[in-house]
Parts: structure tokens; C-alpha cells; sequence
């Protein structure tokens, strides 16, 4: 095959970004679990990268995690979708960027439905005016946050004061990835390398100096499965399809999960901690877990941000380990302190999973 | 006749998600709940096909909808273009419309379901908010959420949010005009009322079950169809 045919067939798993002027929604499960991620990402934008990114507080979930437990109709979902980009029209914007990937892949199904049977676009459009009086028009460019910090990828590393790299070894740090499912499952052709070759996270990876593995189980869900998680009674579904992942990726000692949806980092750190009280097994050396980070607190962490600020304290495994491969500089004093450095307390240590700072 | 057929051929997830099935079972060998339970999304997609009254209610009033997690894994990988996932949808949005749900352990879990994220969506703006949360529904959320949750307000303005604050920001208070218009919303398009079939259907099976339920989440049906596990959906104990 030639150059140009490899370089050609790359293209169709390209999708085209906004460069700038960005009307921006967040997440539920985001907003509630790293929060710290959301204020990443706006003050990376924003900051250091000197773009425009726009938030109407009237923004409101997108009904997503209502919608895929299947209590939420889908006439209902895709009013509400209406209704978000209603305030991205009323507010001059046009490309519309998300930071939630149950979000994303809804929007991407709306949008794919009103292209397909456009009488229920005019459905939405009725919806939506008797209940809010709002009109809209349809975002030129739709992206998830991933994406956006994925195209500038290359600026944050020339930004950057830490590169992926165990700073004792000089070895790039062993990365797995791991997609959120909504992200390019459904619609391959909205995601970076679609559902076959998922560039997003790993651009960011090797861009900043790391390695990324391959392992077998590398594109399974990590189980939320939203009713499967959300009801006490289904959770054994949830923590089985996270164990399947961590069981099978063990084997290559990652030293790291990157992820680019609100839900699987929340699951792919609490069911480390879960699995550890159910059977005494951790996935690290000696008794740590392998840290799971958000590409939000990554960049951060690559641009040098404290570790506190970008909230990796409220991770259930520890990151500890992974900031001193790199060599990044925290205060251990500081982690579990409020905003004014006042004493709060700190959460009591797992049986099994070691902890940080360890008590004196 | 083909009244149920029909019903589901209504929902625009179902004409997106059928199309011909080819019975490959791809969609079964990538599915994460047919590793788990008890489950094969090939032979949903056949029973549809088939467009048999009979074998479509079973399927309406039975456990094997909803052991599905929309992932979507299946859409990827259906040589067809078919898309399960989809299809699941369309049958259990059915189920509620028609109260099949309540006849089945798993079925019966959406209430629990709408008066969590249902009530939330409402009442926030948000599909989950934090102090709702509570670590005695939530134990593998760890000593960590614990903490969090005791310290809410505190650990929150830590990592940035404007917690319950005014203008943009992480888990601020959503204004009441926009909570007013997602409430009509839900009026309009059938959310609300697919909100009450799911009350009035749960009510009379809690009636029929011999249980109480009064409003709210702390009450006797819901903990039961919150916590109740009969242990037979796993695919250890396949007949």
C-alpha cells in the first residue's frame, strides 16, 4: 500500500475540531466526583492556551444518565438537548464542546436521528418552544472535552514543565487507556480514530513522553452500565467488568490509567479500592493501586499545576507513586487541608490499599 | 395482529436499531452483560424479527431486558448495522408504557431508579448531586467519598466548585427559571407521565407483594427491589 493510501485511509478517522469560540456544558458525574478536572480544563483553556470558552449557568444536565436507565423518554432527551443548544445559540456561539461523554454520544444520537427523520427535529423544535418560548440552531462542530485538549495536545507539552518519563530511569511511563464507550462506539465517525483506533487519549500520551500498552481487554466498558451500577442489587455486573480489565492489563504493569469519560475513572478507582476489601488484591507494587487520572488532571499535571488544586486528593488510589516517578512537587501536608489550609480531618486508610501520606 | 410490534416499531430507536439480523451472534460475543449475566442479545434481536406477539410479551414482562448497560458495544460490531442496544431501549420504554416491568426483579428496580436520578433531574438539575450520595447506599465509594461527604462544603470549595453558589461553575445552584422550564419540558414530551406510569404501576405491585410504600426512598418496596438479588440471572446458574 502506498504512503498516500495509509495517509488516506488515517483521514476518514479524523473529525474535525473547533479551533476556538467554544460554548461549553459540563458533567454531572463530573461535577460531583473530580471537580477539579472541570476547573482544569477552564483554566488550561482559558489561561495558558488563551481561548475563548463560554458557560451559561442555566445549563443543565442533558437528562443522559436518565435517559440510558430508561426512565427519561427519548422525546424528553432530546428537548432538553434543544434546550442546550438553544443557550449556545442565544449566546452567539456555535461550536459546542461537552465535558461529558454519556453528553456527547446523546447529542451525536439526537443530531443522527434528526438526520434520519427530520419531522423529528420539528418535533424537538415544537417541544422546545412551548415549553421555554427558546429556538435554536444546530452547533456547526461538536466535540467532547478530550477533543479539544487532544488538538492541542502539542501546545501543552511545549508548555510543559514535566514530561511521562520516570525521572530516575529516563523510561517514558507505561500508560493503559481506556475510552468511555459512548465516545465512539455508537457513531465512529465523531471520535478521533473512531471505534477502531481511538486516538484521543493516546496522542496526548506520546505527545507528553509516555508509552502506551496494548492488552487484551483494552476496549472493554468499565462497567457502569448505569442501572447496572446505580441499583445496589446489579453492582456485582459493574465491579466484574472492571475486574475483568484490571485482571487482564496486570500482566503489563501499567503505571497508569488515562481516561477520557466523567464515569470510568470513578469506577476504575473505587472498584480498585472495593476489590481490595473483597479479596485483599491490589494491581500496583507492594499493596498501591495504579492511579487513574483524567486527561484534564494529566494536562494539568504536565503543565505543573499542584497536584491539590487539579484535586487528585479525592482519588480513593492514591497517585502518590506516580508523582514521584515523575518527579512532581507536592506537599503532603497540604493534601487533605480545606481552601484556607484549615484542618478538616482525612479519610481513614483502606485495609489493603496503601495510603497516603501513611500515618505516623 | 401485531399490536406490540407495532408499539415498539413506534419508537424511533427501534426503526434506527433493526434492521435485518443475520443471527452471527457478534453482537453476544462483545457484550459485557452477556459475560455476565445470563443473557444473549442475538436472541432479543431474532424474537424482534420474528415480530411474535407472544414470545415480545414475555420478552416485555421478563428480567432479560434489562441486563443490558448500554455500552453500545454491539452497535460497533453488527455486520448489519443493527444496534441491540437500541433496541433494548425501545422494549423496556415499552415495558414501563405498559407496566409489564413490575412482573420482573429487575424490571421492577425502575422505581428506585426514578426516585433517584428522576427526582434529582427535577429537583437539581442534575442527574446526581452530592449530597445525595450517602455512603450507606454507596460502600465502594470508600473512606475517601466518606470524607467528602462529611466535609462536603468544604472540599468542594476546595477543588474549585461554586457549590450551591450563584452564576457559572461546578455544581452551582441552577437558577429556578431553568429548573422551571426542565420541569416543563418533561410536561410536554411525555416525561412526567412516563414519571407517573412508573409511580402507578410500582404502587399496585407493592400492594400485590404485601409491602409498604410511602414516598420517598426510605420504605419498605424500595429497599427491596433496591437490595433484592435472587442470585439466578448469572450466567453460573444457566439451566
Amino acid at each position: 500500500m502506498k504512503i498516500e493510501g495509509k495517509k488516506q485511509i488515517w483521514n476518514d478517522y479524523q473529525k474535525e475540531i473547533a479551533e476556538d469560540h467554544f460554548f461549553y456544558v459540563r458533567s454531572c458525574i463530573r461535577q460531583n466526583f473530580f471537580p477539579g478536572s472541570e476547573k482544569s480544563f477552564l483554566r488550561i483553556m482559558k489561561e495558558e492556551l488563551k481561548k475563548d470558552v463560554y458557560e451559561n449557568p442555566s445549563h443543565t444536565t442533558c437528562s443522559g444518565i436518565g435517559y440510558h436507565t430508561d426512565i427519561v423518554p427519548f422525546e424528553t432527551s432530546m428537548t432538553m438537548v434543544a434546550r442546550q443548544f438553544a443557550l449556545m445559540t442565544e449566546a452567539g456561539y456555535e461550536n459546542f464542546t461537552t465535558s461529558c461523554i454519556t453528553s456527547f454520544g446523546l447529542y451525536s444520537e439526537v443530531l443522527n436521528t434528526w438526520e434520519h427523520e427530520p419531522e423529528m427535529e420539528e418535533k424537538a423544535r415544537e417541544f422546545l418552544y412551548k415549553a421555554t418560548g427558546r429556538e435554536f440552531k444546530k452547533p456547526k462542530n461538536v466535540s467532547h472535552a478530550s477533543d479539544v485538549i487532544y488538538r492541542f495536545r502539542k501546545e501543552i507539552a511545549e508548555k510543559g514543565k514535566y514530561r511521562l518519563v520516570n525521572k530516575l530511569t529516563g523510561e517514558p511511563i507505561r500508560v493503559v487507556e481506556h475510552i468511555g464507550c459512548h465516545y465512539s462506539k455508537m457513531f465512529p465517525s465523531k471520535g478521533v480514530g473512531g471505534a477502531e483506533y481511538p486516538y484521543v487519549l493516546i496522542g496526548m500520551i506520546e505527545d507528553w513522553g509516555g508509552e502506551v500498552i496494548d492488552y487484551p481487554e483494552r476496549r472493554h466498558c468499565c462497567g457502569f452500565g448505569f442501572r447496572q451500577y446505580l441499583v445496589q442489587a446489579n453492582r456485582g455486573f459493574s465491579v466484574s467488568c472492571s475486574k475483568k480489565k484490571f485482571d487482564s492489563m496486570e500482566p503489563y504493569q501499567p503505571e497508569m490509567i488515562l481516561t477520557n469519560c466523567p464515569g470510568c475513572p470513578m469506577f476504575l478507582d473505587r472498584w480498585q479500592y472495593a476489590i481490595s476489601e473483597m479479596e485483599g488484591k491490589t494491581y500496583g507494587p507492594d499493596g498501591t493501586g495504579i492511579p487513574v487520572l483524567t486527561y484534564e488532571e494529566l494536562a494539568g499535571l504536565v503543565l505543573g499545576h499542584d497536584p491539590w488544586d487539579l484535586g487528585l486528593q479525592v482519588h480513593q488510589v492514591p497517585v502518590e507513586p506516580l508523582l514521584d516517578k515523575i518527579g512532581i512537587s507536592y506537599d503532603p501536608e497540604k493534601k487533605f487541608k480545606a481552601a484556607d489550609g484549615s484542618d478538616i480531618g482525612r479519610p481513614e486508610a483502606p485495609v489493603y490499599l496503601k495510603f497516603y501520606p501513611e500515618q505516623a | 395482529m401485531a399490536e406490540l410490534y407495532d408499539k415498539l416499531f413506534a419508537d424511533v430507536r427501534f426503526r434506527e436499531g433493526l434492521t435485518a439480523c443475520l443471527n452471527c451472534g457478534t453482537c453476544t460475543a462483545i457484550c459485557p452483560a452477556a459475560e455476565f449475566y445470563n443473557y444473549q442479545p442475538r436472541k432479543i434481536v431474532d424474537i424482534l424479527q420474528t415480530k411474535d406477539e407472544e414470545q415480545i410479551e414475555a420478552l416485555l414482562k421478563s428480567d432479560t431486558i434489562w441486563y443490558c448497560g448500554e455500552c453500545m458495544s454491539c452497535v460497533t460490531r453488527c455486520p448489519r448495522g443493527n444496534a441491540p442496544g437500541l433496541l433494548i431501549q425501545a422494549l423496556r420504554s415499552l415495558s414501563q408504557e405498559l407496566g409489564y416491568f413490575t412482573e420482573s426483579e429487575k424490571g421492577r428496580q425502575q422505581l428506585a431508579i426514578k426516585r433517584t436520578i428522576g427526582k434529582w433531574i427535577l429537583e437539581y438539575g442534575y442527574c446526581v448531586f452530592p449530597s445525595e450520595i450517602s455512603p450507606e447506599m454507596h460502600p465502594e465509594q470508600g473512606p475517601i467519598w466518606e470524607w467528602e461527604h462529611k466535609n462536603i462544603e468544604a472540599v468542594m470549595h476546595r477543588l474549585g466548585a461554586n457549590y450551591k453558589g450563584t452564576g457559572p461553575g461546578i455544581l452551582r445552584k441552577i437558577p429556578d427559571e431553568a429548573l422551571d422550564e426542565i420541569k416543563k419540558i418533561f410536561e410536554v414530551t411525555g416525561g412526567i407521565e412516563r414519571f407517573e406510569k412508573i409511580e402507578a404501576f410500582s404502587k399496585k405491585k407493592a400492594e400485590e407483594m404485601g409491602m409498604k410504600l410511602e414516598d420517598g426512598i426510605d420504605n419498605e418496596y424500595i429497599k427491596h427491589i433496591y437490595t433484592t438479588n435472587s442470585g439466578k440471572h448469572t450466567k453460573t446458574h444457566e439451566d
